[in-house]
């Protein structure tokens, strides 16, 4: 177990590399430079900078120090905060975006979970009708519609809840949670459901229940880990979503994390602030993968040897 | 103190992370203290620097402006008042100044700013090693280009310090809006003798003016705390200020509205027109000195020739565009200059009073004598970056020529660097979108953009009688000085290598606890002058 644990980490490396090759490519690929603006710099000031940043080097020279750069792990300055290293920007930001997002997935799993499990247990009844609405609707309605909708009723109107910013209080983080939370709910939910109605059906409900025992003690202890399988492999595609989710929600929010670095690095063409974030969002994903399989392992006795 | 933020926080094992996150956010420095009145701004996109030299946005700027002074400052209605300098003498010849500093100048750690201070900022401004931005404005004092350009060290720039509050500066050549440029954050001094590339994230930020640094969330707001060791203290009424990141004008509206910002930075224009009185009234809407065009390649036919660009300008109707594309307040332009700006009077082409089908008669006689006709119509591009703003006016704008002239306009949108990187190629543009705005009151700020030697010139637009007639007004006195620019902007009317469309106005949203608050034409707003009603 612990060999394959360190082989899966290493297959990391490969994968990462790849990945920062590509973004690398693409990234200089794209027409434009870091210092292109309305008002061009003179010709001395902009050869300044770019030998400053290497960026007068020829292409596979700037990779070469970038991957230098990386391997002692620097993640190099950033040409539109020049205050201030990548590293500082991510440091700054990871906490507030791993915070929202962590929030936002764990609401999603446990009132995804639950509202599939009610849904489930009542059938074509109306708490089911008003899940599947709910979670139609969850689907449908982007989050950067949702978003302002929230802000609109419950801070401009009715004045609880902050309409965005950041100052580190619990209240300012409810709203952009729940915005980021909603699609994922809606479709755990609806995986839910299924999973229930399907396991409800097996032989070994009926066993139990002809056992006598309480109904509530069937669905948590005999129904509910089958369940699981389901909802834990959309797990890994759930935190691509909450990843891609959050860069829209943390700007309509004013939240200051990693998700907008994104977008705004990619538009100033700021090489070493996207490739930053690449990695990082490249690191989490395929780790959260990896835990996603080992967790699926420990569940399913199938898959343990 | 300077407190980072959220980059302090150290996740522990056992509990997930998310609860030691929120704990250390809990507790971190940066929550507001109960009871205290700030002043929040909505300052728009995130701060790039707070590095005076360094600044490129305008929200930089903004908060620069609070964290440190120049020789010379601005009034709340943009006017030019002493700054760090209480007075100075300028020379018979235009060509020498000295500043005399306040002996009561002090830098936010109490040490005084000295004429030194000034001379090591003037020098590392212009020095190529800083790389800054807008060093170019600059440009009038004596050696300096040489040593923006390397030929020099920044030692040989003509700025001296007689002693320590006696400052001298000798310029290249006579430049009456000279005191306008040293309000630029270019101009700034700067504190003690280290400043290598990213000297403010060194706590704390040592600054000379109203305020100092408190927190720097990047992403999130920088919150000042008064100056008091600022030779004007007394008059500062606010002792906290928050420059807020708004990045999406939509949400910043939205929280002006549930009263979390006090000042916005923008007001989308979609909610002009459906604002409710109460809000109207706080909405401030104002002249700014900047400018939207269409520039012409003019080095590639068909555009070279000045008849046909006269043609397209004539029919292109700035009202409709004004009023029904735009329609919160901004000003149809017919000229290059806006209007009420220093040191130039406006000159409007003869057709701006004329009626509509006057002008339409008019550019359909100049784009048939430039030899197109409905059989044989223009086809053209234009060129912009992808924006629904800038899609909206190159539709309507096609949809006129097409109208009045019968071209047959194609539009073509790019990514806003790649779009840069076409205008400056000049290879494939025809007509591309265009906007400047100026650093500083004074018509130079926009004529010079349309020099021949002007590298941000992509319309490679270059007349010897233009840029004579703006040499020569350099070293005019006031009157004279008025008339070369009349002539130099007649040129710019007879050759039209720009289609002025329309002048920029500045939204804010203001709140009516904020008191002090003035429009001007630079839209610069210091926190100094405003005031907080509880």
């Amino acid at each position: 177990m612990s060999a394959r644990l360190l082989r899966r980490l290493l297959e990391l490396l490969p994968t990462l590399l790849l990945l920062v090759t590509l973004t690398f490519a693409m990234l200089h690929a794209a027409p434009g430079g870091p210092f292109d603006s309305e008002r061009a710099l003179p010709e001395a000031t902009r050869v300044q900078l770019e030998a400053r940043y290497h960026l007068d080097q020829p292409l596979w020279r700037q990779y070469l120090i970038y991957l230098g750069d990386l391997a002692h792990g620097d993640l190099g300055p950033s040409y539109q905060y020049p205050d201030r290293s990548v590293a500082e920007l991510i440091g700054a930001g990871l906490p507030v975006s791993a915070l929202l997002g962590s929030l936002a997935m764990s609401l999603a799993l446990i009132v995804g979970m639950a509202l599939g499990i009610i849904a489930a247990m009542k059938p074509h009844r109306w708490q089911d009708r008003a899940v599947m609405v709910l979670a139609v609707g969850g689907l449908s309605i982007p989050n950067f519609v949702l978003a302002p909708l929230l802000i609109l009723l419950m801070a401009v109107s009715l004045h609880a809840l902050p309409a965005g910013g950041w100052s580190g209080r619990p209240q300012e983080l409810l709203l952009p949670v729940l915005a980021l939370a909603l699609p994922q709910i809606a479709t755990i939910a609806r995986l839910t459901r299924a999973a229930m109605l399907e396991v409800m059906q097996t032989p070994w409900i009926r066993t139990a229940r002809a056992k006598g025992l309480s109904e509530r003690h069937v669905v948590l202890r005999h129904a509910l880990r089958p369940v699981l399988l389901p909802v834990i492999s959309y797990l890994g595609p759930a935190a691509a979503g909450t990843l891609t989710g959050s860069v829209v929600i943390e700007q309509i929010f004013g939240l200051p994390g990693v998700g907008r670095y994104f977008v705004l690095g990619a538009l100033n063409r700021d090489y070493g602030l996207v490739l930053g974030v690449v990695l990082i969002y490249g690191t989490l994903i395929v780790l959260f993968n990896f835990a996603v399989d080992l967790l699926y392992a420990r569940l399913d006795p199938r898959q343990r040897e | 103190m300077y407190a980072r933020g959220a980059i302090e926080f150290h996740v522990g094992k056992g509990l997930p992370t998310y609860v030691w996150l929120l704990l250390g956010l809990l507790c971190s420095g940066s929550v507001a203290q109960a009871g205290d009145v700030v002043l929040r701004r909505g300052n728009g996109p995130d701060v790039e620097t707070l590095d005076p030299h360094q600044v490129r946005s305008v929200a930089a700027g903004n908060v620069v402006r609070d964290l440190y002074e120049g020789l010379v400052s601005e009034a709340p209605d943009g006017s030019l008042i002493p700054g760090v300098a209480e007075r100075w003498d300028i020379s018979a010849d235009g060509l020498v100044y000295v500043f005399f500093l306040r002996d009561t100048a002090r830098w936010s750690n109490g040490d005084a700013v000295t004429a030194a201070d000034f001379v090591a900022g003037l020098r590392r401004s212009v020095d190529p090693q800083t790389a800054s931005p807008s060093s170019q404005l600059l440009a009038p004092i004596a050696q300096a280009s040489a040593v923006m350009a390397g030929r020099s060290p920044p030692a040989a720039l003509a700025v001296q310090a007689l002693d320590e509050h006696r400052l001298q500066i000798g310029l290249q050549s006579p430049t009456p809006y000279f005191l306008a440029l040293l309000v630029n954050p270019a101009a700034y001094p700067v504190h003690g003798p280290v400043h290598g590339q990213g000297f403010t994230s060194a706590a704390p930020l040592v600054s000379n003016g109203a305020y100092q640094l408190q927190v720097w969330m990047p992403q999130s707001h920088i919150e000042l705390r008064r100056n008091r060791h600022y030779w004007n203290d007394a008059a500062t009424r606010i002792d906290r200020v928050q420059h807020i990141v708004t990045e999406d004008m939509g949400s910043e509206f939205q929280r002006f509205r549930a009263g979390e910002l006090d000042i916005t930075e923008q007001v989308p224009a979609t909610q002009i027109a459906a604002m409710a009185p109460t809000l109207r009234r706080q909405l401030r809407i104002a002249d700014y000195l900047g400018i939207y065009y269409y520039g012409f390649n003019v080095s590639q036919p068909p555009f070279d020739q000045p008849g046909l660009r006269r043609a397209l300008s004539l029919a292109v109707d700035r009202e409709v565009i004004v009023r029904k594309v735009l329609g919160s307040g901004e000003r149809a332009a017919y000229a290059w200059l806006p209007p009420h700006i220093a040191g130039a009077d406006s000159l409007q082409p003869p057709w701006a009073s004329w009626t509509r089908d006057q002008r339409v008669a008019e550019a359909r006689r100049l784009y048939e004598q430039a030899g197109y006709s409905a059989q044989y119509p223009l086809r053209t591009e234009i060129l912009y970056n992808t924006n629904d703003y800038h899609q909206k006016i190159a539709l309507v704008i096609a949809a006129m020529w097409k109208q009045f002239l019968g071209v047959e306009t194609r539009l073509r949108n790019e990514e806003t660097k790649v779009f840069l990187q076409s205008r400056r190629e000049r290879r494939r543009t025809q007509i591309f979108r265009g906007s400047w705005v100026s650093d500083y009151d004074d018509a130079s700020g926009f004529l010079d953009l349309l020099g021949g030697h002007n590298p941000r010139n992509d319309t490679s637009y270059v007349s010897q009688r233009y840029d004579a007639a703006l040499n020569a007004a350099t070293h005019l006195p006031e009157d004279a000085r008025r008339q070369q620019l009349r002539d130099a902007q007649q040129q710019l009317i007879d050759d039209a290598p720009v289609i002025p469309i329309y002048f920029y106005v500045t939204k804010h949203l203001v709140s009516p606890r904020v008191s002090g608050w003035q429009d001007n034409a630079l839209d610069h707003h210091y926190s100094r002058d405003l005031g907080l009603s509880p």
